[in-house]
């Protein structure tokens, strides 16, 4: 079985995703990786995850489709912007890892990790979440037909099961 | 610092004077929204009507979808200061054709005319700013091209460079705070979005 991060980056490029946002994380960093390398996608570092929203829309305006990643903690910054995808009705999708959710070490994250599927459904965005690595390509490659076939935001919530616990070195 | 003297709504005309389909325009909420409603509402204008903070991101967001095209965001020194970390990002992607243009009245406009960070220092108890010089910030970013002009002998230079010269380019302009008319394009967003695509990609 392949690494699910990869099986990520081959959905999105099935999807014909040309540009992807990002604000660093261990969560997504492979991922990353493999668009920095990729000569057909474009891969911004934004320095807050709203921007994310502004460019999704302008790409879209342009013809082109653009995922966002990001962590629980950023999908808070994007509230307001995230009503664009319904005053625009353009599709959207966000990849998100979890913190705050299972087993998680670092109390700071836990409200905004709790917070993230309540805020993001009252916004009117579609949630399709995975804790196990054998769905990941199934349900990313669900979201873009939901998002780009079905003109929706979507977002999958990468959870922390899924993904492993920070430790810190701390047992 | 000297009054400003340059009326926003005359310049927009002449920043958007001929534009043909290679000229997408986005506009900031509010006044710079009216500003090329007034110019002449046309398909290839995406005007906001909320967002704020978001214009430049959506501007850099479509010069990288369309580079083959000139991107030319107009927008407010409110809705910059909203999105200040976003010409850092536009400096890390150096879009060429892509340029910025700050009307800078040091007002929050739609909400009373109170004073933005752009509005110089000790200017009394309600109309103080922090005399923040949003030029300098795009350079700071990695805009190099970035500028402040402050007056009618400047502007031709100014559309020159917004509408040709490689980019990215930021200018902020210095205009007089006024009173103008309001000139609204449509207010349905989707129905801005599905009529740009429409005139840009031939389909919505």
């Amino acid at each position: 079985m392949t690494d699910w991060r990869d099986d990520i980056f081959a959905v999105l490029q099935d999807h014909d995703i040309k540009q992807v946002y990002h604000v660093p994380d261990a969560g997504h960093s492979r991922l990353i990786e493999a668009c920095q390398k990729s000569n057909s996608i474009r891969t911004l570092a934004l320095t807050t995850e709203e921007e994310g929203l502004g460019l999704a829309a302008g790409a879209w305006l342009g013809g082109q489709r653009s995922v966002l990643l990001m962590q629980s903690s950023g999908v808070g910054n994007t509230i307001n912007l995230m009503g664009l995808t319904k005053t625009l009705r353009f599709p959207f999708l966000t990849l998100i890892t979890m913190r705050g959710d299972y087993g998680e070490f670092n109390s700071w994250q836990y409200p905004m990790g709790q917070g993230t599927p309540k805020v993001l459904e009252a916004m009117g965005v579609l949630l399709y979440s995975v804790d196990t690595a054998s769905e990941v390509k199934a349900t990313v490659d669900a979201a873009a037909r939901t998002a780009f076939n079905g003109g929706q935001a979507v977002a999958v919530l990468l959870r922390q099961k899924l993904i492993g616990i920070k430790t810190f070195g701390k047992k | 610092m000297s009054k400003a003297t340059i009326q926003r709504r005359p310049l927009v005309k002449k920043l958007l004077g001929g534009a043909d389909d290679n000229l997408l325009v986005i506009a900031g909420l509010g006044s710079s929204n009216w500003d090329i409603t007034n110019a002449g509402d046309r398909p290839l204008n995406m005007p906001l009507w909320g967002a704020m903070g978001a214009t430049v991101s959506m501007g850099l967001g479509l010069a990288l979808a369309q580079p083959a095209k000139r991107v030319l965001v107009i927008t407010g020194d409110g809705d910059m200061l909203m999105g200040m970390g976003s010409l850092a990002t536009v400096a890390a992607q150096q879009p060429e054709n892509l340029a910025i243009v700050v009307l800078d009245n040091g007002k929050f406009g739609e909400t009373g005319n109170q004073a933005t960070h752009t509005s110089p220092r000790n200017n009394g108890p309600t109309d103080s700013g922090a005399g923040t010089d949003l030029a300098l910030i795009a350079k700071g970013c990695g805009i190099a091209d970035s500028a402040i002009v402050r007056s009618d002998s400047e502007i031709a230079q100014l559309v020159k460079d917004a509408r040709s010269k490689p980019g990215p380019v930021f200018r902020v302009v210095k205009v007089m705070v006024e009173k103008l008319e309001f000139v609204m394009p449509p207010q349905d967003g989707a129905h801005l979005k599905d009529r740009f695509r429409q005139a840009l990609l031939g389909h919505s």
